[in-house]
């Protein structure tokens, strides 16, 4: 697994026009040149995480420790039809009218 | 009105329990100054006239008919857009939101209704609570009242803006690095961030779920503490609430004492690249607090040196997977790509996070989707867990030596708008002191420490303690702040240039 990042070190712009069709954001020509170097910049100021986040230190994803909770499962009235679909933007048979999922010849 | 706008609210409580004051009233007093002021400030982003009102009114007919009523019932709030509210418009600072009202409460919110506080509107904010000036917000800055041509902080800005200009005696803030604590530095006024968990995340719009936490903004501790206790303790919605009693922290306030505490200056949050100005207010409280009684000695806290950087992962990481819920499907935005016939789910998806979005979303979405990749997981994110680990090590050693740690809350005073928008890095340096208590899950307050002597703005000083010792933060911010306010002969904030809407 290479742990190094791509290109010697450096975020490029196509390496950020492809992060950010993975994180479906549409970047403009301009976005991109505006965008990479910072992004560049910023990945160069973080990456020193790696000088002191040696093998022996475990990981910790949670400021304090937890254990994972269960609810009664109690009924209790949660949003109608009318107020779930009310901030749609699209609505059909009182369902989310969304565009095609698939592509022409899928 | 001048003085109704400039009560404390634990003192307009006293009032409305006295009968010398009704909510009513009051809460036209805030109306009206909102009116006045905020279009030079814009702290606020929706104001709610007729539901404040209703709820004032209801309030008071309550009193008056002798029912039982909540300490804080009566007294207006301001509410940062990043808490959903029902019937309220909520956009979190972001145009992806525009327009939406949400179906729902924030767990908060429901507290802070059903104990009767009138809701006076919702407050800027950096998009999506990315920021530390409101210069991201999708909707124009907030203005910092000691000079509307500097940055109010942020995320939080709006909130601490509104509060510092007497628009509201309270508001709700959120702090994920420093969100609370550094508006309330540079605005001259108090911000909490509660223990991890000891306040319901439940209706927060998510930012970095391991980091996120609602808290108080006031103008005082002892209101800070009022409101604190009113939204905290368990809440079965959230799965990361804690399931414990919330500590005594009005208690804390009124019997603040600091003889005999162990207060550890943390050597890390000082010195070079700390503005002059700051330090010295800083030192001055370290001064009054060991005349007050106080041990105090230096701690050192050596991987702080780290936490920006593990910051600058874990928290892109995390809110590129959360902000992955805006793809124009069921609610907020909705824009189609241009010359695409018949467009597909994804298409759109990408289109409308490419109108909705601004810059510095953009950016740490991307950040993070690239510290999650695969092949980069190990490098990025699982060493940023690791500084995590380490993060919390140091601050566990510092607690075996001090019951709570001391720094100057931000680097510098409120800086001018514009200086930091098209440098990220340097933006990010406004959390330095602030991102290690949210890596470690511990509470902090920042407290007015002062005017800096080289361009006379707010100067603030961060008190930090262990998980669920929330506490002692207020007991000693109470301490500082009393230090301080006998000190100056009068609060910090009725030193700040008058803000009269006539801009």
């Amino acid at each position: 697994m290479p742990a190094d990042p791509p290109s010697g070190g450096a975020l490029t712009r196509e390496d950020v026009a492809h992060l950010a069709g993975l994180a479906r954001i549409d970047l403009t020509a301009a976005e991109l040149d505006h965008l990479a170097p910072q992004l560049a910049v910023i990945l160069e100021s973080v990456a020193k995480v790696a000088e002191v986040a040696h093998g022996d230190v475990p990981a910790t994803s949670h400021p304090l420790p937890l254990s994972n909770v269960f609810r009664s499962d109690d009924v209790r009235p949660g949003l109608t039809a009318e107020e779930a679909l009310a901030n749609a933007p699209e609505v059909e048979q009182q369902r989310f009218s969304v565009p095609r999922i698939l592509g022409a010849d899928e | 009105m001048d003085d109704t706008i400039r009560a404390s609210a634990a003192d307009l409580a006293a009032a409305m329990q006295a009968g010398e004051m009704s909510s009513v009233e009051i809460t036209q007093a805030q109306l009206d100054r909102i009116a006045e002021v905020d279009g030079d400030l814009h702290a606020f982003l929706h104001v709610d006239a007729d539901g404040a009102l209703a709820t004032a009114k209801r309030v008071d007919d309550a009193r008056a008919a002798g029912e039982a009523v909540a300490a804080l019932a009566g007294v207006p709030i301001a509410i940062k857009d990043v808490v959903v509210t029902r019937g309220l418009p909520t956009t979190c600072g972001s145009h992806i939101l525009e327009g939406w009202i949400p179906p729902y409460d924030a767990t908060i919110v429901t507290r802070l209704r059903q104990a009767g506080l009138p809701i006076l509107g919702k407050t800027n904010m950096d998009e999506l609570a990315m920021g530390s000036s409101t210069e991201h917000s999708a909707y124009g800055p907030s203005r910092n009242p000691w000079d509307l041509g500097r940055i109010p902080g942020g995320s939080g800005g709006g909130s601490a803006a509104a509060v510092a200009s007497h628009q509201a005696p309270l508001a709700i803030g959120t702090d994920t690095g420093g969100s609370i604590r550094q508006p309330a530095a540079v605005t001259g006024t108090v911000g909490a961030k509660p223990t991890y968990g000891g306040v319901s995340r439940y209706g927060l719009i998510a930012l970095a779920s391991s980091l996120d936490q609602a808290g108080p903004v006031a103008r005082t501790v002892l209101d800070a503490a009022m409101l604190h206790e009113l939204l905290g303790g368990h809440d079965p919605l959230d799965s990361t609430s804690l399931d414990a009693p919330v500590p005594a922290l009005v208690d804390a306030v009124r019997d603040a004492d600091v003889a005999g505490l162990r207060v550890g200056v943390v050597r890390e949050l000082g010195g070079e690249g700390y503005q002059r100005g700051v330090r010295a207010r800083f030192d001055e409280v370290v001064g009054l607090l060991t005349d007050a009684g106080a041990e105090v000695t230096e701690v050192s806290c050596p991987h702080f040196d780290y936490a920006l950087a593990a910051y600058y992962l874990i928290l892109p990481s995390e809110a590129s997977s959360n902000l992955a819920k805006f793809d124009a499907m069921r609610y907020g935005l909705r824009v189609p790509p241009d010359g695409v016939a018949d467009p597909s789910a994804e298409q759109v998806m990408a289109a409308t996070r490419a109108a909705g979005f601004g810059d510095e979303v953009k950016r740490r979405i991307i950040l993070g989707t690239y510290a999650l990749s695969s092949g980069y997981y190990d490098a990025y994110y699982g060493s940023a867990q690791k500084v995590r680990t380490l993060i919390q090590r140091d601050f566990a050693a510092a607690f075996d030596q001090a019951d709570v740690l001391l720094s100057p809350t931000a680097p510098t005073t409120a800086f001018r708008f514009g200086e930091k928008l098209d440098d990220p890095v340097a933006m990010y340096l406004n959390d330095i002191a602030t991102i290690p208590a949210n890596l470690a899950g511990v509470p902090g307050i920042s407290v007015p420490s002062g005017l800096a002597d080289e361009d006379g703005l707010p100067t603030g000083v961060q008190v930090l303690a262990p998980a669920r010792a929330d506490d002692r933060v207020y007991r000693v911010g109470a301490v500082i702040e009393a230090l301080l306010v006998e000190r100056w002969g009068g609060t910090l904030l009725a030193r700040a240039p008058s803000v009269t809407g006539t801009r």
